[in-house]
């Protein structure tokens, strides 16, 4: 039971990473039906300019506490996020609205390539060690002295992400440059009759989307202590599919999807090796009777597998409910 | 054809040009030879990936389904003839059996992928089949356990090259008097594979098949309300792309003798993918011709990145592999931006993406 609820809690401080970074994706789907494929990279530069930041700020003694000198590079890393994402926008989408699906998709790659290779001549080949600055705090959430612990940084990062989807889902819905987003969503020629620069939306969505992929970066680093210039393609691919499984272009969805991933990923990987233990059959053939005898633990698939779940899920929700589970089902635009 | 001079009409051209191409193309390995024998092992490298970017191109160019996980495909031919021609499992089959099984898997999984996809717009697609690509990597670097299936990161060593009887591909020998390397030899198979694949693909291109494909990338409802049997044409796409990918997989185990889960990263999909889109998707030539750029130029690079970074800087300041990477993404975003329908357009992408694109 501790192991289940250990589980179910870095599960959901996973997913509500997966779920700042899905709702990047998601914001852009919506309004101009458009993978941003190289959003994962802007989580990554996010990451990474935080890192130098923390680096630089304790390297030279600065009298602020841990947590302020995290805040900070979270403050520095979201601009620069911002810019990216705003440069992004401008170069390879904007000239692209209007073509072919498979175009804009191209040029997400090309540019997802060309950031990850940039980050890699500034912040080398090399995975990064973020700072352990902010002390980590298990706090035990039973009366079991070993039983299952929330960390002061989980309670961070679950806050924190919190906080950010409240704040985006009030400037969706109760601000003007909301209303402009969701109409631009709905029929940008329209949008742009009623007066709205539909550039400009399209391009503060790009931005807005880009400062919580760098809090998600900060985020990540802080937690798993890592930073690497290949990390946001995965966390991009693994966001992507949360943004799916809510339904894309869903802002609900994709928090509640991110939140089904980040579990549905930690349950997996901490119970796939238990249960497909073959040792568990050893009644029915002889010869794994021996060999478990000699080692219990003969799995089939290990917690090495964390990272297919994603990929699975993706699959299967794109087969059975393609609108995903709070999307609407939309006619096929192709 | 090429139409860089207009051969209509004028069969002795025409003649003489392709007894030029044939001869350059037969002396090329005794000239890159004298060069340096390494050379000549890229040059088989460059025909493997106009192989791959050939098979890509039926998925992408022809059907229009954009594959991110085609080098999945490739991994799946590569372990097929790695494990029945290597002493991991103790089997030493010869080629001829395991390239149509290397094939036939591939194949299978091209179908699996392409199944449950088959409903999905381009841009899903896309995604679901990176996520399949990396679902076959970590398959592969995690199948060592409980039973060492591919021995994992480690990967599969001492695999069988080619032979027929007692002619090895590996090995040196005369002929006529001429010696001929063991790349060499590989040269001249992949080049006779590589004409085989183009033949089949030109062939393919004007079949019933080839426009059925056309039709769907052009309007996927239209082309059913037609009475194309869309979702069996998309499959087939999907199988054939998958088996060229599977053969191409098996030559470059035989040709490398050693793979591992290293070679078949996401990476690999991305630039066979470039191979396609800068040479012109569907347009056969243009992506033998992006292919051999693609392959070409980093090997380049190598040589002279270096050296004149030296010359000006008095230091290595980026690696060619980096360069490379940024000239990848460069290329893709570029080709994109200024010229969407590739090096050589195929005629009906051309009118395609111009159009939409005023009309956008």
């Amino acid at each position: 039971m501790d192991i289940f609820l250990q589980q179910i809690v870095n599960g959901l401080t996973l997913g509500c990473v997966y779920a700042v970074v899905a709702l990047g994706y998601t914001m852009v789907y919506g309004i101009i039906q458009l993978i941003n494929f190289a959003h994962g990279e802007v989580v990554m530069i996010g990451a990474m300019t935080a890192y130098s930041v923390i680096v630089a700020l304790t390297g030279a003694q600065v009298p602020l506490p841990p947590v302020a000198i995290v805040l900070v590079g979270a403050l520095v890393a979201m601009p620069v996020c911002m810019g990216v994402g705003y440069a992004l926008e401008r170069t390879a989408y904007r000239p692209l609205r209007g073509a072919p699906r498979l175009a804009p998709l191209i040029t997400a790659i090309g540019l997802s390539i060309i950031l990850q290779h940039l980050a890699m001549i500034v912040w080398t080949r090399n995975p990064l060690s973020y700072p352990q600055i902010i002390r980590q705090v298990p706090i035990h959430l039973t009366g079991n002295p070993d039983g299952a612990t929330i960390t002061n940084v989980q309670i961070a990062i679950i806050v924190a992400s919190v906080m950010m989807m409240g704040a985006l889902l009030a400037l969706v819905y109760r601000t003007k440059l909301g209303i402009a987003m969701r109409a631009v969503a709905q029929n940008p020629s329209i949008a742009g009759l009623m007066g709205i620069d539909i550039n400009r939306v399209i391009a503060l969505t790009f931005v807005i989307g880009a400062a919580l992929g760098a809090v998600a970066g900060v985020m990540v680093g802080s937690y798993y202590g890592i930073a690497h210039y290949q990390m946001g393609a995965l966390l991009g691919l693994k966001a992507f599919s949360a943004a799916v499984l809510g339904g894309i272009g869903n802002l609900a969805g994709a928090m509640l999807g991110g939140l089904l991933l980040g579990v549905i990923e930690a349950l997996g990987a901490g119970y796939v090796g238990e249960l497909t233990n073959l040792c568990r059959l050893s009644g029915w053939f002889d010869a794994l009777a021996q060999r478990c005898a000699s080692d219990p633990n003969v799995t089939l698939f290990g917690s090495n597998y964390q990272d297919v779940f994603a990929f699975i899920v993706l699959i299967l929700v794109l087969v059975f409910r393609p609108s995903g589970l709070l999307g609407e089902r939309v006619a096929d635009r192709a | 054809m090429l139409q860089l001079v207009d051969v209509k009409g004028r069969p002795a051209l025409a003649f003489a040009g392709l007894v030029i191409v044939a001869v350059a193309l037969a002396v090329l390995p005794f000239v890159l030879t004298g060069i340096g024998t390494f050379w000549v092992r890229i040059t088989n490298l460059a025909i493997l990936y106009c192989l791959l970017a050939l098979g890509l191109n039926i998925v992408v160019g022809f059907a229009g389904l954009l594959d991110l996980g085609y080098i999945a495909f490739y991994a799946v031919g590569a372990y097929v003839y790695a494990m029945l021609a290597s002493p991991h499992f103790g089997l030493h089959l010869p080629f001829w059996i395991i390239l149509p099984i290397g094939a036939a898997v591939a194949c299978v999984f091209g179908v699996l992928l392409g199944a449950p996809t088959l409903k999905l717009r381009g841009d899903y697609l896309a995604i679901v089949t990176l996520g399949f690509g990396e679902i076959i990597r970590i398959f592969l670097n995690n199948l060592s356990q409980p039973i060492n299936i591919t021995s994992g990161p480690q990967g599969i060593a001492r695999i069988d090259p080619f032979r027929i009887g007692t002619f090895d591909f590996s090995r040196t020998s005369s002929i006529l008097g001429l010696t001929f390397t063991g790349p060499m030899k590989y040269y001249y198979l992949l080049l006779v594979v590589l004409l085989v694949v183009i033949a089949i693909n030109l062939r393919l291109q004007d079949s019933r098949i080839g426009r059925a494909w056309e039709a769907i990338r052009e309007d996927e409802v239209a082309a059913r309300a037609m009475g194309i049997n869309t979702r069996n044409m998309k499959l087939l796409a999907f199988a054939m792309g998958a088996s060229f990918g599977g053969i191409s997989g098996g030559m470059f185990s035989a040709i490398q003798g050693f793979i591992s889960p290293e070679s078949f990263i996401l990476v690999e999909s991305i630039m066979v993918l470039s191979m396609v889109v800068l040479g012109g998707m569907g347009n056969v030539w243009g992506v033998v011709i992006g292919a051999v750029l693609l392959s070409f130029a980093p090997e380049l690079l190598r040589e002279w990145v270096g050296p004149v970074q030296q010359a000006v800087f008095g230091r290595t300041l980026l690696d060619p592999e980096v360069i490379r990477m940024l000239l990848f993404g460069l290329a893709l975003v570029l080709m994109m931006l200024f010229r969407p329908a590739g090096i050589l357009p195929s005629a009906l992408r051309k009118r395609e993406l111009e159009t939409r694109r005023t009309a956008g």
